[in-house]
């Protein structure tokens, strides 16, 4: 029954690898932009660090200047280079120039022009080092003397180069626990997102097989369309088996009916018949309407198993009494045929199932050692407890040795059965009541004779 | 640069002529296979103990010393980096502009204390404060100059006995002299005011520390100040009229320094020498040559006043300051 419900289904792609492998993969983009952000941003902020420092020198050895007597004098602070001094020991390199002209420093540096009051940055390149070069003016007015003095100072970026290093580690660092954290909170989200889904397959899987309500428990809004679908299929196929079970009913209703209706008159006009041959073909009828009823019935009933082994009406019932009753029904039947029915059972055994089914199924077995048992013999059904289980013994020829194992399927009817009326459906019926209860149907031959059947639940 | 140049060629004709060496040695094994050509401004003397340590243990290299002034060597270099492999010189300003302008090697992997180098291309190893030299005839009345304080009123108390046999070093010829005026001016405007005592007893003027110590040791004269330390106590163990003073409220203490040649063809030898040269100044050794003053730990120089090795120090080679600085050291000293 598990296996027909859990048959393969067609999947395409998951879920869950869709959500993480998006929410990883959008945690690898942040963290790369975060560390790219970061650098970049660190970048400026040391840039202009170093930017400040030379034009605070550049801006030092220009107020130092100042026109006396006519004649310009440049005294260079000490702190216009002191404050250059780093920690990766950075060169750094400088000229002043007055009016354009050369006045003291490095006079090969390119030296630009720039307006008064304005410090102009550059990047360069120089012995193999990265150079960053700002330069600055200002005009000084003394008596007659107009003149403007600008100052260039340059400074290697050795030690911006080593604050980026660190500055870069951190932010890959940065980075990559953004990235870690992500990657976790990606996990708990995946999982809250898979939940409820799980927890529906796995409600919808514990159902008992006749359970066809409604999912109550509360669902993700996003799943309510699915749970929606579901339910209403669900309402679909319970009031289809409903149908279906009046169907069987009412088959059975209408194909008995008739034919027990057939046979009477049949009976009827055996006894008027006087002439021999007439009165053999009518006794053929009587049988093969027997036949055909028993056959009729016992596929009714079938069908019905199978439709009721499929939604198991499971009540707390008493086996004995259970027993009890079909033996008392029973009774008319086997004496006609000179056979007597034991029963041998316990007070109160006690079991979970269908009734309905139990009985039928004890039906069969029991009409199936009626038919086989000799006359003046007795037929015993146990009801046995702990576990469960129903004995049905006879004394009869016995079940076929080499057959034993395949009886129990459809139509399969015993080697020894010539003669006898049947089916070949009894055994399957009990077979399958003892399936659906979870239990099972065990065919022997006791060394003393006969044949035993017991019904396990 | 070029008017730099210019500037010391002017001052400097006479040394420019070819190579006057003040002094010239070679060290190890004549058909050595490599030799270092050492340009320095240290009496060989101080260092002959170190270098013959050095090829005793490199018996394939031969060391060549050459010894010239300060300024001299910075020229020399400049001229003709390729030339020489290692220069050693007690111009703490010059060397840095040496490294910055390119001219020396990066020597990554030679262990030292990061105040003792810079760039790892400058490699200070000694410390050497710059002293008042006495004679001690002076000491016979008056008790011995402490500080600068002290040397003024000395110098005040007697001006007489002391005029033209006061000396200190001529800024204009001596990059060390220049240095140890620019730091001390810095320092404490005393500087200025005992310039002007010593100018107005008719100072005499002197390119090395050497020559001023003989002077002293001769009587020629009685007071020499800014006079380098280690020189001086060499000399006062052979001439005992000498007294040495280290100034007790501030003394300025240069680092004799180290750098290799970047246009050197012989990186790793020159290395080796720099990390030798560092190891054997670093522990005291038998005391049969002078003895140049080893670097001590950051706490063994406290009360001294160790010249930072950063390249704020070339702000006294610019030619603006340098005029300036020279300008009022003139109207100070030469009156």
């Amino acid at each position: 029954m598990k296996d027909r419900r859990e048959g393969k289904v067609n999947t395409s792609g998951s879920l869950r690898n869709t959500l993480m492998v998006s929410l990883i993969g959008g945690a690898v983009v942040l963290a790369v932009i975060l560390y790219l952000v970061v650098r970049t941003y660190a970048a400026q902020i040391a840039q202009s660090t170093q930017d400040r420092i030379l034009s605070a020198s550049i801006t030092s050895i220009l107020d130092a200047a100042a026109i006396r007597n006519d004649t310009l004098s440049v005294e260079l602070p000490y702190s216009a280079f002191s404050i250059l001094s780093t920690q990766a020991d950075d060169r750094f390199f400088y000229a002043i120039y007055q009016d354009g002209e050369f006045l003291s420093g490095y006079d090969r540096m390119v030296h630009a022009q720039t307006p008064p009051g304005e410090v102009r940055f550059e990047s360069g390149r120089y012995d193999g080092s990265d150079l960053r070069i700002a330069t600055a003016s200002r005009r000084l007015v003394g008596g007659s003397e107009r003149t403007t003095l600008s100052v260039t100072v340059a400074q290697t970026q050795e030690n911006l180069a080593g604050v980026l290093n660190r500055i870069s580690r951190n932010a890959a660092l940065l980075g990559f626990g953004f990235f870690a954290l992500m990657t976790l909170l990606s996990l708990w989200l995946t999982y809250a997102t898979i939940t409820p889904l799980t927890r529906l397959a796995a409600s919808v899987q514990r159902r008992g097989a006749e359970d066809l309500r409604p999912v109550a428990a509360p669902v993700p809004a996003e799943m309510a369309p699915l749970v929606g679908a579901l339910n209403s299929f669900m309402g679909r196929l319970s009031h289809s088996l409903d149908q279906s079970e009046e169907f069987i009913a009412e088959a059975a209703h209408r194909v008995r009916t008739p034919l027990a209706t057939v046979r009477s008159y049949a009976e009827t006009t055996l006894q008027r018949v006087d002439k021999l041959e007439n009165r053999q073909a009518l006794r053929s009828m009587v049988r093969a309407i027997d036949e055909s009823s028993r056959a009729a019935g016992q596929l009714l009933d079938h069908a019905m198993i199978t439709f009721r082994a499929d939604h198991l009406n499971k009540e707390t019932l008493n086996l004995t009494e259970l027993t009890q009753e079909l033996i008392q029904a029973m009774r008319p039947i086997a004496e006609m045929k000179d056979v007597e029915l034991d029963l041998m059972a316990h007070d109160d055994v006690q079991t979970e199932g269908d009734a309905i089914l139990i009985q039928n199924a004890m039906r069969n077995l029991i009409d199936n050692a009626l038919k086989y048992a000799p006359f003046e013999t007795a037929i015993t059904v146990k009801v046995l407890a702990n576990p469960t289980r129903i004995k049905v013994r006879d004394y009869g020829p016995g079940f076929p040795v080499e057959e034993i194992d395949e009886l129990a399927t459809r139509f399969r009817r015993g080697t020894n059965s010539d003669g006898i009326i049947g089916s070949g459906l009894g055994l399957t019926i009990a077979s399958d009541v003892a399936t659906a209860h979870g239990g099972s149907l065990i065919l022997t031959n006791p060394a003393e004779g006969g044949a035993c059947a017991t019904l396990s639940l | 640069m070029r008017y730099f140049i210019t500037l010391i060629l002017a001052l400097y004709s006479s040394l420019a002529q070819a190579q006057n060496w003040e002094d010239q040695h070679y060290f190890g094994r004549p058909n050595a296979a490599e030799t270092l050509r050492v340009l320095s401004s240290t009496d060989t003397a101080y260092v002959s103990g170190m270098i013959d340590g050095f090829v005793a243990e490199n018996p394939d290299l031969g060391v060549e010393y050459l010894v010239t002034g300060t300024q001299n060597l910075n020229r020399v270099m400049r001229e003709n980096p390729g030339r020489y492999d290692l220069v050693i010189s007690s111009a703490m300003d010059l060397q840095i502009k040496l490294v910055n302008d390119g001219f020396a090697t990066q020597l990554k992997d030679v262990a030292s204390p990061d105040w003792t180098h810079w760039r790892s291309s400058l490699f200070g190893f000694t410390a050497e404060p710059a002293a008042i030299v006495l004679h001690k005839s002076v000491l016979a009345n008056h008790s011995a100059p402490e500080t600068r304080q002290d040397l003024i009123r000395l110098l005040r108390a007697e001006p007489e006995l002391f005029r033209n046999r006061v000396a200190t070093y001529d800024i204009r010829s001596s990059g060390l002299g220049y240095l140890f005026a620019a730091q001390d001016a810095r320092t404490s405007e005393t500087y200025w005011r005992l310039s002007e005592v010593m100018g107005g007893l008719g100072t005499r003027l002197y390119c090395c520390s050497g020559t001023m110590i003989d002077a002293v040791a001769r009587g020629e004269i009685l007071v020499a100040y800014n006079v380098l330390g280690s020189y001086a106590a060499a000399q006062a163990q052979d001439h005992p009229q000498i007294e040495v003073i280290v100034p007790s409220d501030f003394s300025t203490t240069m680092m004799r320094t180290v750098l290799v040649s970047r246009q050197s063809d012989n990186q790793l030898s020159a290395r080796n020498f720099v990390a030798f040269m560092l190891d054997h100044f670093a522990s005291p050794t038998s005391a049969e040559t002078p003895q140049l003053p080893q670097l001590l730990s950051r706490e063994g120089q406290e009360n001294r006043q160790v010249i930072p090795l950063e390249p704020a120090l070339m702000i006294y080679l610019d030619r603006l300051k340098r005029q300036a600085f020279t300008r009022e050291w003139e109207s100070a000293v030469i009156q």
